[in-house]
């Protein structure tokens, strides 16, 4: 039974053959070794099999663990006006974000963030789609606008929230609120077809401009994103970072717009739903472009409410809709001009014809009205603008035909569709008799004579009209525009050589700027209110009330026919057209008063304020914008 | 020899210095070696500071070093005799860890005397491989064909276990059972005893596992697919291969492994201390330690095969078995081939009552060694 092994004499100091228990111990333990060093062995093996076999595998995992990608929205442009004056900038915006990928228990952690800062049931609804429709590597933004105490909570309990991040984002910051709304516009966060088209877009974060030039500069002001790479311990908490491309951010649009002149024109406007627009007649920049009344374009930042929505969708003053370039008015006698022009061009007018008005004029069996119930009596071009009468135009305007009234109204950029920086501009209308075809109905002598005056179809846009005023009073066909440079280049236009001469010979330019300045500075014309009290300055314009029904003869002839009793929305609207200097044209206004009723009243007051603020606006304020090639006046 | 035995015969003084010159001075030095890689981890695991990790544990190694020479020189005879009380108050001290033990992650493990954790599982196994050793010095092969011999060491073995796992503490557990087990089977046990022993095991292990607590059985399950929890049992296993992994074959370089100087690595400075070594020294650097570990097993084997007398023998034996299964289960845990389980890594890992555990424990080994020839009160074997 005992077998005595002499196998071993080395591990032995002595051959010990008369003790069985030292001859087992020496096989067994010989054996346990063998299973020890086996065993070692063995696992030797496997971290040959983990780090040197599979070592590409795992160090992709470490490099998983350890680097975090995060995609980050870029900085929006910001929008200056023409001196550099922030109109819509960015705000810091402290944010938790949850970044699904990092977290295996999005509900859990939700509920122990919610115990924190509570979430919400309109954004945890949010945060539910947005996890339904998101990529799992794209964060969800669960609350903004933390303030330092909420932050402090977050980051205290941040192992009980993984996946839960503090990231620090802009928000759209407008200084001005209403003031420039319908320029600038307002941001929103994209829908689903544009985070569907751009992946990118799902960055919390991210804006997309809905409205104004932040809507059509969106390309531009949105800038591209970028990613960081950042290093991570196990519980999230950032070590360091790695690697960093702020993508490039947004770039800055400088607008034409002077901030102060647009403070200045709101004021002059006051409570009245109107719009104004102030143009550098020489090169199309939109100094002020004011639509009353406005909104925040703050709020639609972080959404709003149904009942402040129902509240400007009821107002039938129509504070969301850019009057400027979106509302479309007849522009009444401010028409009378582009009449002239067309007939002038013609030749169905010289400047030394004379027409009589006895107060009507009789075509085709109807009688067409004056606005004088006893007629002006005879009267050359200059006089027929100066005393605007309606009688003059309706013969203007028969021999003339509309056709040709048509293309110098196109001309001078009524009806037209400007070149204008804004969405949601319309076009207005300058009938003709092919439109009134393409319309299956006939086109007859009546339309004209009514379109002569600027009524009937006739309907164009308060920056049309200053638009059209620029160009009779500079002869260049200038298109108005609002970015004057991105990323601080000038963009073209600023010069005005830029713009083509119009087709329309000077003196006949000059005939329309004479009768615009009797109206204004003569005795008797229909706008003495617009004469301006700068020494030496002297302005040009044209009124307008353009009616929103046809007067019936009844009222008319009841002889008491006053407007103003009229219910608001159907009174006239109160036009005028002006630019100053007169004999170095520098500005175009046009100001459209909503049912304002006399433009000569109402509208030309208020023009000849705006213009006095365009032209006298503090010299410390005026300081030229860069690229400013037209020599100073005075 | 005839140059020892002079020493040995030596008075008194001198036998303290002939003693010294016995000592296995090599394997000091693999001791020490050994040691160093743990400071070097340790320093690592830090961050690159000797505090709080490597600072401290190079204090109680240092103190350790005396105790283990201290004990080196104690004769086997005093080591006897030192047995059964340091037994029984190992087990004492188990007891007292289950009535005021301080409890960490879910089990009692620790007590805490004067500022200091004691573990005295570390304790125990010790003791129960000096009380087996005693114990089969005197019950020699051929008294063990009769089963009653083997019944009080049986019982000495299940005292611990039971408590150690009532702690509980599985894997501590099954090691001590081991190194018991080791002790039986090189001590003679006969083949059919361990068959008729090991035919209920099947059986005995689904009561085991019903009893088990959820987070063991936790550790069952994820360790069978530890994805199925990547953040929770799993993390461990999971992170830890990663580490070890991403290593490679040269490592990440020294104080650069991301995984463990990013935090991924929990316990990287007690339980994981090998995966933080392997991350940043590679598979070189992992299969040098894992060399010097087996080179420490092997030693204490040859130390037991060397010695002439059963208690020295089985001492060594049961020793180099307790360091062995510390290795072998730490190992196979941090490389996912077992469920994770609280077993350091030996003179590597932090830890002070493991690190004198550990060097008593090499005490042990040495004083086998520097007594091999002695021969005392083995019965029917007398020396001629």
């Amino acid at each position: 039974m005992i077998r005595r092994r002499k196998t071993m004499p080395r591990l032995m100091s002595r051959p010990d053959t008369e003790n069985p228990s030292r001859g087992v111990f020496t096989r067994r333990a010989l054996v346990v070794l063998t299973a020890q060093m086996a065993a070692l062995g063995g696992l030797g093996h496997r971290l040959y099999e983990l780090q040197v076999r599979d070592g590409d595998h795992y160090a992709r995992l470490a490099e998983n663990n350890r680097v975090n990608r995060r995609l980050i929205a870029p900085p929006r442009g910001r929008v200056v006006d023409r001196f550099g004056i922030a109109v819509a900038s960015n705000k810091v915006n402290w944010r938790a974000l949850l970044l699904p990928e990092e977290t295996s228990d999005i509900p859990g952690t939700l509920d122990r963030f919610s115990a924190l800062l509570p979430i919400e049931p309109r954004d945890r609804a949010r945060i539910e789609r947005e996890m339904r429709h998101k990529r799992r590597f794209i964060p969800i933004m669960l609350r903004d606008f933390l303030s330092w105490d909420d932050m402090a909570r977050i980051e205290l309990n941040a192992p009980s929230l993984p996946g839960v991040v503090i990231d620090v984002g802009t928000t759209r910051n407008y200084p001005f609120g209403p003031l420039l709304a319908h320029v600038v516009g307002y941001v929103a966060p994209p829908g689903e077809a544009e985070v569907a088209h751009d992946a990118t877009m799902a960055l919390p974060g991210m804006r997309i401009g809905r409205a104004g030039l932040e809507q059509t500069q969106d390309a531009q002001l949105r800038g591209t994103v970028g990613a960081v790479e950042i290093e991570v311990n196990s519980v999230g908490r950032v070590m360091a970072e790695l690697s960093r491309d702020d993508g490039q951010p947004g770039d800055e649009i400088t607008l034409t717009v002077d901030s102060g002149l647009q403070q200045a024109v709101l004021g002059r406007i006051a409570d009245q739903s109107a719009s104004a627009v102030v143009m550098d007649c020489r090169n199309g920049e939109v100094l002020a472009m004011v639509s009353n009344p406005s909104f925040d374009p703050s709020l639609f930042d972080s959404g709003v409410s149904q009942a402040q929505w129902a509240e400007w969708t009821n107002d039938e003053r129509t504070p969301l809709i850019n009057k400027a370039v979106a509302g479309v008015y007849p522009p009444g006698s401010t028409f009378k001009p582009a009449v002239a022009m067309a007939a002038l061009r013609a030749g169905t007018l010289s400047p030394a014809d004379r027409i009589f008005c006895p107060g009507y004029l009789d075509v085709g069996g109807t009688r067409f009205h004056c606005w004088s119930r006893y007629g002006h009596g005879s009267l050359t071009l200059r006089d027929g603008l100066k005393f605007s009468c309606d009688v003059f135009f309706y013969e203007v305007a028969r021999r003339t035909g509309m056709d040709a009234i048509a293309a110098a109204a196109h001309s001078f950029g009524l009806g037209t569709s400007l070149d204008i920086e804004l969405p949601h501009a319309r076009q207005g209308l300058i009938p003709t008799p092919q439109w009134r075809r393409a319309h299956g109905q006939h086109w007859n002598g009546g339309d004209t004579i009514v379109s002569g005056i600027g009524q009937g179809f006739v309907q164009v846009t308060p920056l049309q009209l200053a638009t059209y005023v620029s160009r009779l009073a500079s002869g260049r066909a200038v298109q108005p525009h609002l970015v004057r440079a991105v990323s601080g280049k000038l963009v073209e236009g600023t010069d005005p050589a830029h713009w083509p001469a119009l087709e329309m010979p000077d003196p006949f330019l000059d005939q329309l700027r004479q009768g615009m300045f009797a109206v204004v500075n003569e005795p008797h014309g229909t706008a003495p209110k617009a004469r301006l009290d700068i020494p030496g300055v002297q302005m040009a314009g044209k009124t307008g009330s353009a009616q929103v029904r046809r007067v019936s003869r009844a009222m008319r002839e009841s002889g008491h026919f006053d407007s103003s009793a009229l219910p608001w929305e159907y009174r006239p609207h109160a036009l005028f057209i002006c630019f100053a200097p007169f004999d170095a044209p520098r500005y175009a206004v046009s100001v459209v008063v909503e049912h304002g009723n006399a433009g000569a009243a109402v509208a030309a007051p208020l023009a000849r304020d705006i213009m006095t603020d365009a032209l006298t606006r503090d010299p410390a304020n005026r300081k030229e914008p860069p690229g400013q090639v037209v020599a100073e006046i005075e | 020899m005839n140059f020892q035995k002079r020493l040995l015969r030596a008075e008194p003084n001198f036998r303290i210095l002939a003693k010294l010159w016995q000592v296995n001075w090599l394997y000091v030095l693999l001791i020490c070696v050994l040691a160093g890689v743990g400071y070097g981890a340790l320093y690592s695991a830090a961050g690159g500071s000797s505090r709080p990790f490597a600072g401290p544990q190079s204090i109680r190694f240092a103190i350790g070093l005396v105790m283990m020479v201290c004990v080196a020189l104690t004769s086997p005879r005093v080591l006897v005799r030192l047995a059964w009380p340091l037994y029984g108050l190992s087990m004492l001290l188990l007891v007292a860890v289950l009535r005021m033990g301080h409890v960490g992650k879910g089990a009692e493990r620790w007590l805490i005397v004067g500022g200091m954790q004691i573990q005295p599982s570390e304790l125990a196994k010790i003791a129960l491989v000096l009380v087996l050793a005693t114990w089969f010095h005197r019950v020699n092969y051929r008294k063990m064909a009769n089963p009653l011999y083997l019944l009080p060491p049986a019982l000495l073995v299940l005292l611990p276990v039971g408590l150690v796992l009532k702690e509980p503490n599985l894997g501590t557990a099954v090691i001590t059972g081991l190194v018991g087990a080791a002790i039986f089977f090189a001590a003679g046990m006969r083949i059919w005893q361990i068959a008729l022993l090991l035919a209920p095991v099947p059986f005995l292990g689904k009561i085991v596992y019903a009893h088990l607590h959820d987070y063991q059985k936790a550790r069952i399950t994820t360790f069978l697919h530890p994805e199925s929890d990547p953040l929770g049992a799993g993390y461990n296993i999971i992170q830890s291969k990663i580490a070890l992994g991403s290593g490679g074959m040269w490592g990440q370089g020294y104080l650069h492994g991301t995984q463990g100087q990013l935090n991924f690595l929990p316990e990287k400075q007690t339980d994981f201390i090998f995966t933080m070594i392997a991350e940043e020294w590679g598979y070189v650097g992992g299969i040098a330690v894992i060399g010097l570990l087996m080179l420490m097993i092997l030693g204490g084997m040859l130390i037991a095969l060397r010695s002439r007398n059963q208690f020295g023998r089985l001492l060594g034996l049961g020793i180099a078995t307790n360091f062995f299964l510390y290795c072998a289960v730490n190992l196979s845990m941090v490389m996912g081939a077992i469920p994770v389980g609280g077993v350091p890594l030996p003179l590597i890992s932090y830890g002070g009552s493991a690190m004198l555990t550990v060097m008593f424990g090499f005490g042990l080994l040495l004083s086998a060694w520097v007594h091999r020839n002695s021969r005392f009160g083995e019965a029917e074997t007398e020396e001629r």
